[in-house]
């Protein structure tokens, strides 16, 4: 990797001053984080439906503050292998490393089941693109907010209610109706009380199925203006399965694009939509109308 | 076609190489297009050296090889001191956070956005303070002529000129040492092609090597050192 101070090295002997103290000005901002290892490691997954191929020989890292983009067809094996990570899917083979707060390596696949569930819980999110699958719909929106909260320990039940309030708020809910069942909510807001569930115990790690699929542009919008901020303050790692270019354009940094189970290629995410390699990426490039 | 260079040479902070681009596409089968090869260039800090040559002779494709969107077939790019070519998604990406920067011809944003975040965005980006960042970026916009009363709102409904504003402010508003501009006065009026060439001027001024795109060509003879026509690299 390389750091700003090589620019200093090569360009600050004999240069004009005034470039010498912009490149002194500049250098005191914090480094991209090259030196920190990934958070995610995943190396090998594959997941067989009988003699089908669900996914195979899948394999990434992901750092902190990073969001990468899964795309591909339906069929290509994009949400099989959001389910092998986040635990939902057995694989038949492969390995997910995971970094923990005390910066031990886990494999998340050979964990005991009540840890997995632990983690599950607090340090990874899974954000189903049906908000119903992740939603407890019989529950107020307070409740399906402070549930994620209790679960990892929180008793008081009144700073419970104050976080689920202070929640529903950066998601855009109005907290006046914080004992409103989600059922009588719209498609959107219930997209939004999704992720605000899934992010109240500030995890490291959410894991997205077509988040934005189904809502009305406008809504989507709304979505996307949400995560990216919450990226950005959070520090929050995501991998976004996703049928949409326009969407991962905007908010991953990386992409994979999978066809038939398997990655096909990977990369720089405008690298990957502006000069596709893989026929099958430039077939899926040329097919929509703009990205 | 380059100067001849004054020796000593400073070291340059853009460095194009003996650089080739091709495509291949494999929806149309499999034909592969050579554009380009041989391209070399340097700029150093601060210079400013416009890109010139034909519609589609390759001006485009050669930036977009220097900002990291396309790939480079053959040959090096290096842009302070970090080589572009066969660079992980990473290693670009760390780049265009605070050495590199682009004003393309097309505001493309998160629809919804107000116009004030999408200019300081780099800056919060970096992890400078938001109201701050948000201060700065008011600054530029207010320099660059858009009305205090448009701040707040998306430049997705800007006109085509407005959005170009908002794109430059985004360009400007942190001090990159390296920077890409793809005609950033085109659909500009006088006074605010004059705010955008003081911009240029003064980037240049505090060191930064910059390489633009300019079919303005008076534009183009007031804020450039000098030339370099793409033409030469047609393979």
């Amino acid at each position: 990797m390389t750091d700003g101070t090589d620019i200093r090295r090569n360009d600050g002997a004999g240069d004009a001053k005034s470039f010498k103290g912009f490149c002194q000005e500049f250098s005191k901002i914090p480094g991209p984080g090259g030196e920190a290892p990934p958070l995610l490691r995943v190396s090998g997954l594959t997941r067989r439906y009988g003699a089908c191929i669900g996914c195979a020989e899948v394999g990434f890292d992901l750092w902190p503050g990073e969001v990468m983009g899964i795309v591909g067809e339906s069929g290509s094996g994009k949400s099989t292998l959001l389910a092998c990570l986040a635990g939902h899917l057995a694989p038949d083979a492969g390995q997910v490393l995971w970094r923990d707060r005390d910066g031990r390596t886990r494999d998340v696949l050979t964990m005991s089941e009540p840890e997995r569930r632990m983690l599950a819980r607090t340090d990874w999110a899974f954000v189903h693109q049906n908000p119903r699958d992740g939603l407890r719909m019989g529950v107020s929106a307070g409740g399906n907010v402070g549930e994620r909260l209790m679960a990892v320990g929180a008793r008081h039940y009144g700073r419970i209610r104050a976080t689920a309030a202070d929640w529903l708020g950066r998601v855009e809910i109005d907290p006046g109706r914080i004992d409103d069942a989600p059922h009588r909510f719209s498609g959107g807001m219930q997209q939004r009380l999704q992720i605000a569930r899934n992010l109240v115990t500030h995890p490291r790690l959410v894991l997205m199925d077509e988040p934005t699929g189904g809502l009305d542009v406008s809504v989507q919008a709304r979505l996307l203006d949400l995560l990216r901020g919450l990226v950005r303050e959070m520090g929050l790692s995501a991998v976004v399965v996703t049928h949409d270019l326009a969407v991962v354009r905007l908010l991953a940094h990386r992409l994979m694009v999978m066809k038939d189970g398997r990655v096909v290629e990977a990369g720089l995410t405008d690298q990957v939509l502006d000069d596709p390699q893989h026929p099958y990426t430039q077939l899926l490039v040329s097919s929509v109308l703009q990205v | 076609m380059n100067a001849p260079l004054d020796p000593p040479p400073a070291p340059a902070v853009i460095d194009v190489r003996d650089v080739a681009k091709s495509f291949t596409l494999h929806t149309q089968g499999g034909a592969v297009i050579e554009v380009m090869r041989g391209a070399a260039l340097q700029v150093r800090a601060g210079e400013c050296v416009a890109l010139t040559g034909a519609s589609g002779a390759g001006k485009s494709t050669l930036m977009r090889m220097i900002w990291g969107n396309y790939r480079i077939a053959a040959g090096s790019i290096r842009v302070a001191g970090v080589e572009l070519a066969g660079a992980d998604a990473r290693t670009v990406l760390a780049l265009r956070r605070d050495r590199l920067g682009h004003v393309s011809q097309f505001l493309r944003v998160v629809p919804r956005v107000p116009a004030r975040e999408v200019v300081a965005e780099p800056l919060l980006g970096l992890g400078c303070p938001r109201d701050e960042a948000l201060s700065r970026a008011e600054a530029l916009l207010a320099r660059l002529g858009i009305p205090p009363a448009l701040w707040g709102l998306s430049p997705t409904t800007f006109s085509g000129g407005e959005q170009q504003r908002v794109n430059i402010a985004r360009g400007f508003v942190h001090p990159f040492p390296a920077l890409l501009l793809d005609e950033p006065t085109a659909s500009l009026d006088g006074g605010n092609r004059a705010t955008v060439l003081d911009l240029i001027r003064e980037a240049r001024a505090r060191g930064a090597a910059i390489l633009g795109i300019f079919h303005d060509a008076a534009a183009r003879a007031e804020v450039c050192d000098r030339e370099v026509d793409v033409g030469g690299f047609t393979p």
